[in-house]
């Protein structure tokens, strides 16, 4: 009895420190979705002063806030395209092959990630400076798709790993030709693993604040823009673009999780 | 004898060859080629550019000569040694804590959570996206001087009547702690949850106490996660200069701070690209010792 209530309690102590540590995670987000209603006595959205629904009516009207999160936008679009593209194809060829250099091409791989940001974006500045091309627009894409696929590779290469080749092969030998097989079977297959790499990239991206303020010049991301209020005073109207964001994203999880378990109970129940 | 031999059996050897698909020793280039070029072009050269970079002396305004100047990395040293030595602590305490309260949370999901499992990972990531920036300025609210933690903490004792937490030091690891513990769980899950739980059956039923079989079964199995959770949290924290300008004050600058201000507004381009040869060339020689010394080579 004595020991069963021991167990229950270490069980349960374990899981109240997890749900203590989750909501540290959520305690900021919490406070940006407060001060999303706040209405600031200054500049500066940093003590209560009263509730207000004025920045979600527009949020648009702080001057050139949500030009940034388009321009945001437009750029993880892009860059997320052809970093899925780029590492998926990398993904492919470090799994599916052996080949001399294999050890090569993974260690190249695995450096972006292992450096630090600054370093990556002043070694991009530099480049930039050297070649004599003007950071702006295209250097912030070409920097982003540089930090993002190595994040697609290492996702992309997990889900391949955990892969059964013989389904490819039984393809095969009901004569489906390579790309067939490729088409019905192998894309199938990995494409929960390309989505979620696509996903990383997209996130990555949008959120990217130090390589961006290395490359950016006079392009202004929202990241950007939120640093550079952050000196003059963040308004509210930033709180619901983040707020926004963070229910978007939870729309998104929860409905993938609707759609995934719809599925899995249709074929099994 | 063997000629014989080879000629009869090397029509053999070449038909077997066109029949079982055998390892291919050549890289699959079409695959390859695309991705690897664009690394190259755009993290290799770069790095060239910038190590090239930290040994030219001029200014933007005349154009650099590369004249191999060395004395700028000691002088550069001995100007911000403080930022430097500043930055790995922070980095590395941050990532510390991390680990400490990453640990049971991770655990708590893998091995706790029953049919929450999901629910909870989910909301480990969700954080992520309200923005770095926006949620670090949230901190500011949340340990300003007026608010209720200094207010907590300065009740209980453990600040004095006029402490305060903003402006610290300790605000600047905490919010590194903050930004970072994401990636410090993720990977102690991804390795945890791999753990069969036949084993700690195993360890029970061989009369181990829990505290046992966590420290002879679940730790060492747990330790790939380990070692990909620090570094993931120690790498980014180490270069970070975020967390300094909106929670630290200027006298707990870290290097990244440093890198920024020399690139970006004062466009000293030596000292800045010495200063990040340093720091890319210290983190890797930490991450490489650091690999060795836990073993877990096969993560790079």
């Amino acid at each position: 009895m004595i020991a069963r209530t021991v167990r229950a309690a270490r069980k349960h102590l374990v899981l109240a420190f997890g749900v203590l540590v989750l909501l540290y995670l959520f305690l900021p987000v919490f406070v940006v979705v407060a001060f999303s209603f706040n209405d600031p006595a200054g500049r500066f959205n940093f003590s209560w002063s009263g509730f207000t629904l004025d920045s979600w009516r527009d949020p648009c009207s702080v001057p050139g806030m949500c030009d940034s999160v388009l321009l945001s936008l437009q750029i993880g679009v892009i860059a997320t395209l052809v970093a899925t593209l780029l590492g998926t194809l990398l993904a492919f060829g470090l799994v599916r092959h052996s080949f001399r250099g294999r050890a090569g091409t993974s260690l190249l791989v695995f450096l972006p990630m292992a450096t630090p940001e600054v370093v990556m974006g002043a070694s991009l500045l530099t480049l930039f400076v050297n070649a004599g091309v003007a950071t702006g627009f295209w250097t912030i894409v070409i920097a982003h798709i540089l930090f993002t696929v190595s994040f697609v590779v290492v996702t992309v290469k997990a889900r391949l790993a955990g892969f059964d080749s013989r389904l490819e092969e039984a393809a095969m030998d009901l004569y489906a030709d390579e790309w067939q097989t490729f088409r019905r079977i192998t894309l199938p297959l990995a494409a929960p693993g390309i989505f979620a790499g696509a996903l990383l990239a997209f996130a990555l991206s949008f959120d990217d604040f130090i390589i961006t303020n290395f490359n950016s010049g006079n392009t202004i991301t929202f990241p950007m823009y939120v640093w550079g209020a952050a000196q003059r005073g963040v308004p509210p109207e930033v709180n619901v673009i983040g707020t926004g964001m963070f229910l978007l994203a939870l729309l998104l999880v929860g409905g993938a999780e609707v759609v995934r378990k719809a599925r899995t109970g249709a074929t099994t129940g | 004898m063997t000629s014989v031999l080879a000629r009869e059996v090397a029509p053999v050897e070449l038909e077997i060859e066109l029949d079982v698909p055998i390892p291919r020793r050549r890289p699959p280039w079409v695959l390859l080629l695309p991705g690897l070029l664009w690394l190259a072009l755009f993290f290799l050269v770069p790095m060239i550019t910038l190590a090239s970079t930290s040994l030219q002396t001029g200014s933007l305004q005349t154009g650099y000569a590369l004249t191999w100047t060395w004395s700028t990395y000691t002088d550069a040293w001995s100007t911000y040694g403080d930022q430097l030595v500043r930055s790995f602590l922070y980095a590395g305490s941050a990532t510390v804590l991390a680990l400490l309260i990453g640990y049971p949370l991770a655990y708590a999901i893998a091995f706790k959570a029953g049919r929450w499992r999901n629910l909870m990972l989910v909301l480990v990531i969700a954080p992520f996206f309200t923005s770095f920036l926006i949620r670090t300025l949230a901190w500011k609210i949340v340990l300003a001087d007026q608010g209720w933690v200094v207010g907590a903490l300065q009740w209980i004792g453990l600040l004095g009547e006029n402490g305060r937490l903003l402006a610290t030091p300790a605000a600047v690891v905490l919010g590194l702690t903050y930004n970072f513990l994401p990636f410090m769980v993720l990977p102690l899950y991804a390795s945890l949850e791999k753990i069969d739980p036949r084993l700690l059956e195993a360890a029970t039923d061989l009369y181990a106490t829990p505290a046992r079989a966590f420290w002879a079964v679940t730790w060492p199995l747990s330790i790939p996660g380990v070692v990909a959770g620090t570094l993931l949290t120690f790498i980014p924290a180490a270069g970070d200069y975020v967390n300094v300008q909106f929670l630290g004050n200027p006298g707990s600058q870290m290097i990244g701070n440093v890198i920024q201000s020399r690139f970006l507004t004062v466009l000293d381009y030596p000292v800045a690209a010495a200063l990040s040869i340093t720091v890319m060339l210290t983190v890797l020689v930490l991450v490489l010792s650091y690999v060795k010394r836990v073993g877990a080579k096969e993560l790079l």
